[in-house]
């Protein structure tokens, strides 16, 4: 692969309203489907008990093992099977199990498949917390990315990587209530590795942005801004692809081969990545773009302004 | 072309392979005892892990920091009843506990054991206190044999003899069932002796007949005991009582074989994913690809050594970090590569190329590093106990992988660069001569 940024005919700033009304769209989609459709909240995030059931006889049914359950007397509220030979059976229960429950359903099962079940209580004291913590943080991180890019570069640098960034995590967490995987406690750590991904991956390209802009003579106009985001885009466009592929070979390896417990994380990795890539190609500089020839314009004004006056 | 070229150090190159032999020597001698100490976290060892809410137990009083120390101390001197070598409990907000303890076997007597409040008090059938945990002589409670039937009981120490005199030769003289003396656990307004005896897991633990008056510091406890029920009673008991109440709301118990395969799958994934990123390296960077492959190596083992140092606990989020460091690490790599290929084409030399490209990746890679830092940081900051271990691995990564991939990488191919050995073979560095533009 090489981007010859002389020769290529690669514009990506022509269709950068179409990229926009694309993320627009997406956006928008996105919360509508968060506000109606919503996530399928894990057990972290909702009051109840799931039990993992390990059985040394794969693969059991659904029925199986609400069959076991019956013998104590409890009825499930969702019954879903896991592991690669169906050895896993995974009940639900909405509504905390108490604590004589709970020793009943482990050594009943414990009896049976010679595995003591996982037990996971939680209360929504506890899952409330954890969600508002995590929003909390990306706030606080986005804050301080902010900060620190408008030191390192320049305001509008920041605001564009920052929108690029909620445009990641929302595409994430619409990719997750489409598929209705389970939210859990890896999946947050999931979305806030990928913000850190995708900010890393923006800052790369804006530093040859801001590179290339001090090796100009004359950034005036739109069309000169334009020129060098173009130029940057293309020169790191081999560096952007390579990275994003070998990253995207060890999230990929967690998906297919790391097992159950690594699924949803390595799914949201691997979604996020791309997000991410597309974001810092097809968003973030062209935002960028827009909100510098806007700086430039009144700039000119300005100066005109007060000689009039 | 001649072997013998002019100006070719070769002296460069034998310091190469010193460096790397040395690290291979290192990495080959110690790596299983690091690998192997680590300590692994509930998820892949398997264990429990209780999040108590503290309550007070007296009317009046205020849960604070102390209260919530001391409640930790209490905790800690239970769980060395249990055995468990290193147990993990930590205050978290302003009245919650969270208990970890990986590789527990007996998760149910762990749990009990944890929860009870060990308040022993004595009491008669109509619920009046004779003595409770105040009358207690500290760290005097053990495990022993009754004289009589040989059944495991408990044997606890009181400070004054003639008290548990007054007392049992009051009892002596009542009508049974008046003459019995209720040993109770947790006793709480409200309870009463009639209703509790009934009970199938009720909080006497006896209820022995008084026939006569009984002046010594040395009182039996006897129960339906196992010998180890009796020494973790006893144990509670030295251990003190908790002075809270605590309250279950969150518990996570994980099954060690569940532990087991999820460790398995998540290391064999690791080494494919590792696999693949070291084979597309070499393909597309050709020599330098084998340089990153060699820091990469480094990468990994020094990662491995801090977070060993460090002591901290490993779960499946944490090796999930650590393959993502990886990819940062090697983001490091590339755009440096890049770079240097960059200042080949634009018809530089090798030494310049190498000398330019490494210069202006760094401030790149600086930036890039930091932003994301700075979000593992928040991460860690705000992030519960898991969200944690991920961060910490992220940020010992990231450090790591700017060591490795930023300075070791720079030395090694300075090394293979200042030799010489390399001028004029731009497709060791995966640049074909046509794309070089004549200056």
């Amino acid at each position: 692969m090489n981007f010859d940024h002389e020769t290529t005919k690669l514009d990506f700033i022509k269709h950068r309203k179409k990229f926009f009304i694309f993320s627009g769209v997406m956006v928008i989609l996105s919360i509508v489907l968060l506000s109606t459709v919503g996530l399928n909240l894990g057990i972290d995030f909702k009051s109840g008990t799931t039990i993992d059931i390990l059985t040394d006889a794969p693969p059991v049914s659904e029925a199986q093992i609400a069959a076991e359950f019956e013998e104590i007397g409890l009825v499930p509220d969702d019954i879903t099977l896991a592991g690669d030979n169906n050895e896993i059976g995974r009940a639900v229960f909405i509504g905390v199990l108490n604590q004589s429950e709970t020793l009943q359903v482990q050594s009943h099962f414990e009896e049976i498949y010679g595995n003591e079940p996982a037990v996971s209580n939680v209360t929504p004291m506890v899952g409330e917390e954890l969600a508002r913590n995590a929003i909390i943080s990306v706030l606080i991180a986005a804050v301080g990315i902010i900060i620190y890019v408008t030191i390192r570069f320049e305001f509008t640098y920041g605001v564009s990587a920052i929108v690029a960034l909620f445009h990641d995590a929302l595409l994430i967490l619409v990719v997750f209530s489409i598929f209705r995987f389970e939210v859990n406690i890896p999946f947050i750590a999931a979305v806030l590795t990928i913000i850190g991904y995708s900010i890393n991956d923006t800052i790369v390209t804006f530093d040859r942005i801001r590179e290339n802009i001090k090796l100009e003579k004359r950034v005036k106009d739109f069309n000169d801004v334009a020129r060098v985001v173009n130029k940057s885009l293309v020169q790191t466009l081999a560096r952007s692809i390579n990275t994003v592929l070998t990253v995207v070979f060890a999230a990929g390896a967690l998906f297919f081969f790391g097992g159950e417990a690594l699924r949803s994380f390595s799914f949201a990795l691997v979604v996020g990545l791309v997000a991410g890539t597309y974001s810092s190609l097809f968003l973030a500089a062209q935002l960028w773009l827009v909100l510098k020839s806007k700086q430039l314009e009144k700039q000119k004004k300005r100066p005109l302004q007060e000689s009039e006056a | 072309m001649s072997k013998k070229r002019k100006g070719v150090k070769s002296g460069l190159i034998v310091v190469f392979f010193v460096i790397v032999a040395a690290f291979a020597a290192l990495i080959a001698t110690n790596v299983t005892d690091h690998a192997e100490n680590i300590s692994l976290g509930l998820d892949l060892q398997g264990g429990f892990e209780v999040l108590y809410e503290v309550r007070p137990v007296e009317e009046g009083q205020v849960v604070n920091r102390d209260l919530l120390r001391d409640t930790v101390a209490s905790l800690n001197a239970r769980i060395n009843v249990l055995g468990v070598s290193e147990p993990n409990v930590t205050i978290e907000g302003d009245d919650r506990v969270r208990v970890q303890l990986a590789g527990v076997s007996d998760q149910q007597a762990a749990r009990e054991l944890l929860s009870t409040e060990a308040r022993l008090s004595l009491r008669d059938v109509h619920d009046n206190m004779l003595l409770d945990g105040s009358d207690l002589v500290e760290g005097g409670a053990r495990q022993s044999f009754n004289p009589d039937t040989n059944a495991p009981i408990v044997l606890v120490t009181i400070d004054d003899a003639d008290k548990f005199g007054d007392i049992t030769s009051e009892l002596k003289d009542l009508d049974p069932p008046e003459n019995r003396m209720a040993i109770w656990m947790d006793f709480e307004e409200g309870d009463s002796y009639f209703e509790e005896i009934l009970k199938e897991d009720s909080k006497i633990v006896s209820d022995p007949r008084v026939s006569q008056t009984l002046r010594t510091t040395d009182i039996m406890i006897t129960g339906d005991f196992t010998v180890e029920e009796a020494q973790h009673l006893a144990g509670i008991l030295n251990a003190g009582a908790l002075p809270v109440e605590l309250e279950e709301i969150y518990s996570n118990a994980v099954g060690a074989s569940l532990g087991e395969r999820a460790m398995d799958q998540a290391i064999f994934a690791g080494f494919i994913g590792i696999a693949l990123i070291f084979a597309y390296m070499v393909i597309y960077y050709r020599f330098m690809g084998i340089m990153a492959i060699i820091t990469l190596s480094i990468y990994i083992y020094i990662v491995l050594v801090v977070f060993n140092w460090m002591n901290a606990v490993l779960t499946l989020p944490g090796i999930a970090a650590l393959i993502l460091g990886v990819g940062m690490a090697v983001d490091a790599n590339i755009i440096t590569y890049e770079r240097i290929k960059d200042e080949i084409r634009t018809g530089k030399s090798t030494m310049s190329a190498f000398r330019a490209g490494s210069r202006r990746s760094l401030s790149t890679i600086l930036d890039a590093n930091i932003t994301t830092i700075l979000a593992a940081s928040v991460l860690f900051y705000f992030g519960t106990s898991a969200v944690q271990g991920f961060a910490v691995m992220l940020i010992v990564s990231i450090l790591t992988s700017f060591l490795t991939a930023v300075f070791g990488s720079r030395l090694l191919l300075g090394l293979w660069v200042n030799s010489r050995i390399l001028n004029n073979k731009p497709r060791m560095f995966g640049v074909k001569e046509d794309e070089i533009s004549e200056l």
